[in-house]
């Protein structure tokens, strides 16, 4: 039977955006090759096409892109910040400008859909550099005291899930605060960042403000540890978070961590149930589920379990799979091959250790890297489903009867990264948002974002935050 | 000249509210700048650190649950035991410091006066460091401090007492508990700070004082899982002070490094913000007056 709801295609163009065949390292204002020659491909998820051949950084290239960033630090530093702020304006428009070529580009090299790329991404990324270039002749009012100085080289890493807004994240306050930079994009997703070293040539950026280094965890790694850097930013695993730390340990170098999450949506019996649904939705097969911050734990209360998991799976039977490229694609392709092993190989365990699994009926494209929306009842707090983050599309349901019991079973975890809240009772809302361990909360809403508003977690989540004047702190000598 | 024999004291450890004795039953000898013995402090043991995270843990939910006011008071309090009480400690760090008295008079004059400062600091802080964020959307965004939990402070070594108070206030005051080590060679000032705090209508548990070997407890609370920060201002051996923030990258504990503090300055707010979390609560707004009209 054919569903009501087909959609026929409505694919974004191409045409748009124009991928040379082959990228090198951005150092010191040019491309260049990687010192050892090495590069590396670079595929889209959907359908494994390989879309460019990008350089692979080395431990030297690391270091001559932090000798180009501690150059250029010297002059960028004590730039007044009205004119550094001018820059980061300049950037901010030419983002807009180019946002559909960006969008488009986005969702080919990282597999999310464009309707994401296009209506998130692009627009808070945009929006990331007009808060901060504001703030970049605004130092002595940041609260920090008069006359705040930056650090110096920033060495960041970020992951794949985000490409383009973690950089965003991550260079707008950087440059803001005076700081220069030298950031590794994930090895599955270089290509936006190296569009955005062309964002800063068109906006006349100084030379060596701005590295950017595609590459491994090797080249991470070197980064990280280089001596000359200042500050480390990293946005990833909760494991490679910790070697950071101690990597780092009886070091001057300021350092701030985004890791992992397992965050918990609670339902109450009260919460307005289709848009409880909604949230539950967004929460956790947004981008796939490859958001450190999703809702991956379902806690709903008992007596609405059954029909909130009726209205979930009616709901996810809608949900359209397929060409990330279609405006009318909920869900797009998993980031990689390796990314698709792990979530599979998790979602075994949860069946081997008896959690009940349900699965989207939607049929899977014949190349590329795809899995089905999938949630897990009869879960319980001991199963692996429950208790690592899988970074994909899939929900684990666990039940509970009393707030106390709620709080209690969101809790427990190493994380802190985020939760949400489900009730029409604002007292509620507002006693358990006080009782949860988490970074972020949202009541009645889930993964919204804001570069006004601060964003990172508790416990093993990390520490510092990003965003906001709270996300100035991570870049000045405070 | 009288032939009356003075009466010695007894320092113990305080952990939990109470006075024990190291479990491990050990002692070491506390001299003053001239070596000369002033008393057998207790040589606290892993097992006792481990027992003191447990009643700072225990204490940490109920005092971050007080209201910042009561919380003030309280701190308050404490000046005000400590003032009554200046000339026990005027006398114990002119002997730990080998300063003169009026010189240590000044120095407790200025931790008590440390510690009257941070009292007010409590029903301040979300104010300075918390607040409503702009987000662009019909939301109510709100992002306020909370405190990050269980703190292990190693208090600095030489400053026995303003320095030891410069660590412990501004951990207590934002709703953190502390299990605190005391200056190794001098921890009678700390010793006897714990008999203060122990009247001062701060709840058991809340700050818990340790004495003995740096080497020997701090490792265990380094990597111990339930700790949430840990302070290194009193280690000095750069080789320890990186064993611990390595140990402490095992549950990601926040951490302090050590640095030169001149402990009589400004402290500024940095190791009051340090032991902090931001927590950022959205809600949606609606919109009663959506078609511009009054409502």
């Amino acid at each position: 039977m054919t569903s009501p709801f087909e959609y026929a295609p409505a694919p974004e163009s191409r045409s748009v955006v124009d991928i040379a065949p082959s990228y090198g390292l951005f150092i010191d204002g040019e491309f260049t090759e990687a010192a050892d020659g090495k590069v590396f491909k670079t595929v889209s998820p959907s359908s494994e096409e390989v879309l460019s051949e990008v350089a692979q950084a080395s431990s030297e290239d690391v270091d001559r892109a932090v000798k180009a960033a501690r150059k250029a630090f010297e002059k960028w530093s004590v730039l007044p910040g009205a004119e550094r702020a001018k820059y980061l304006f300049r950037i901010a428009r030419i983002i807009q400008e180019r946002s559909r070529e960006l969008a488009v580009l986005e969702t080919l090299d990282n597999g999310k859909p464009i309707k994401e790329t296009r209506d998130a991404d692009l627009p808070l990324v945009a929006a990331h550099f007009f808060y901060y270039a504001g703030w970049a002749d605004k130092l002595d009012h940041a609260g920090y005291g008069a006359n705040p100085r930056p650090l110096g080289v920033a060495g960041q890493v970020i992951p794949w899930n985000f490409p383009l807004l973690m950089l965003a994240w991550k260079i707008a306050p950087a440059l803001a605060t005076g700081n220069t930079v030298v950031l590794k994009p994930a090895e599955t997703t270089p290509l936006s960042a190296l569009f955005f070293a062309d964002i800063c040539r068109q906006a006349g950026l100084p030379k060596g403000v701005v590295n950017i280094l595609p590459g491994y965890g090797d080249a991470g790694a070197a980064l990280t540890a280089h001596p000359d850097v200042n500050k480390v930013a990293f946005t990833g695993s909760t494991a490679v978070g910790k070697a950071i730390a101690r990597q780092v340990a009886g070091t001057d170098k300021k350092v701030t961590l985004e890791l992992g999450g397992k965050g918990a949506n609670i339902v109450f019996d009260d919460a307005p149930i289709d848009q409880a649904v909604e949230g539950i939705v967004t929460g956790i097969f947004f981008n796939q589920g490859q958001v450190c911050c999703a809702g991956s734990r379902l806690l709903v209360q008992e007596s609405v379990q059954d029909e909130v998991l009726d209205a979930l799976k009616r709901r996810l039977s809608t949900l359209r799979l397929g060409d990330p490229l279609d405006k009318n694609t909920d869900i797009g392709a998993i980031n990689s091959a390796e990314q698709l092993a792990r979530i599979t190989a998790l979602a075994e365990t949860g069946e081997a250790e008896g959690a009940e699994r349900w699965s989207a009926p939607c049929e899977l494209p014949s190349s590329g890297y795809w899995f089905a929306p999938t949630l897990f009842t009869n879960v319980t707090q001991a199963h692996t489903v429950a208790r690592d983050e899988i970074f994909g599309p899939v929900l684990s349901v666990l039940t509970f009867r009393t707030p106390e019991e709620a709080v209690a079973k969101a809790n427990n975890t190493q994380y802190g990264l985020s939760a949400g809240i489900w009730t029409e009772k604002g007292s509620r809302i507002l006693a358990v948002a006080d009782r949860l361990r988490a970074g972020v909360i949202w009541a009645n809403t889930f993964n919204k974002f804001d570069p006004t508003s601060p964003f990172g977690g508790y416990k093993e989540s990390g520490y510092g935050r990003e965003g906001g004047r709270h996300g100035l702190e991570a870049y000045l000598d405070v | 000249m009288s032939d009356r024999l003075s009466v010695f004291k007894t320092y113990k450890l305080y952990v939990g509210g109470k006075f024990p004795r190291s479990e491990s039953g050990r002692v070491y000898e506390v001299s003053d700048s001239k070596n000369k013995w002033l008393a057998n402090a207790p040589l606290s043991s892993r097992k006792d650190a481990r027992d003191a995270v447990v009643a700072a843990r225990k204490a940490q939910g109920g005092w971050a649950g007080r209201t910042a006011y009561l919380r003030g008071q309280i701190l308050y309090r404490v000046a005000e035991m400590l003032e009554g009480r200046k000339d026990q400690f005027v006398r114990e760090v002119a002997e730990a410091e080998g300063l003169s008295k009026s010189k240590a008079a000044v120095v407790v004059d200025a931790a008590i006066d440390r510690w009257v400062w941070y009292a007010g600091w409590t029903d301040k802080v979300a104010q300075i460091v918390g607040g409503g964020n702009p987000v662009a959307g019909p939301f109510f965004n709100l992002s306020s401090p909370e405190p990050t939990g269980v703190v292990t402070v190693v208090a600095p070594q030489k400053s026995s007492f303003l320095g030891l108070v410069s660590v412990i206030a501004p951990v207590i005051a934002t709703g953190n508990t502390a299990v605190v080590i005391a200056s190794e060679d001098s921890p009678l000032p700390a010793l006897s700070l714990g008999e203060v705090l122990a009247t001062s209508d701060l709840p058991g548990g809340v700050v818990n004082i340790l004495s003995g070997r740096t080497a020997e407890i701090a490792p265990s609370l380094a990597a111990h899982q339930d700790v949430n920060a840990i302070d290194l201002a009193g280690v000095e051996d750069d080789v320890l002070a990186k064993e611990l923030e390595v140990a402490a990258a095992d549950n990601l504990k926040r951490v302090v490094r050590p640095q030169p503090v001149d402990w009589s300055a400004d402290p500024g707010t940095h190791r009051l913000t340090a032991f902090l979390e931001t927590k950022t609560v959205w809600h949606p707004t609606g919109s009663l007056g959506a078609s511009g009209s009054a409502y």
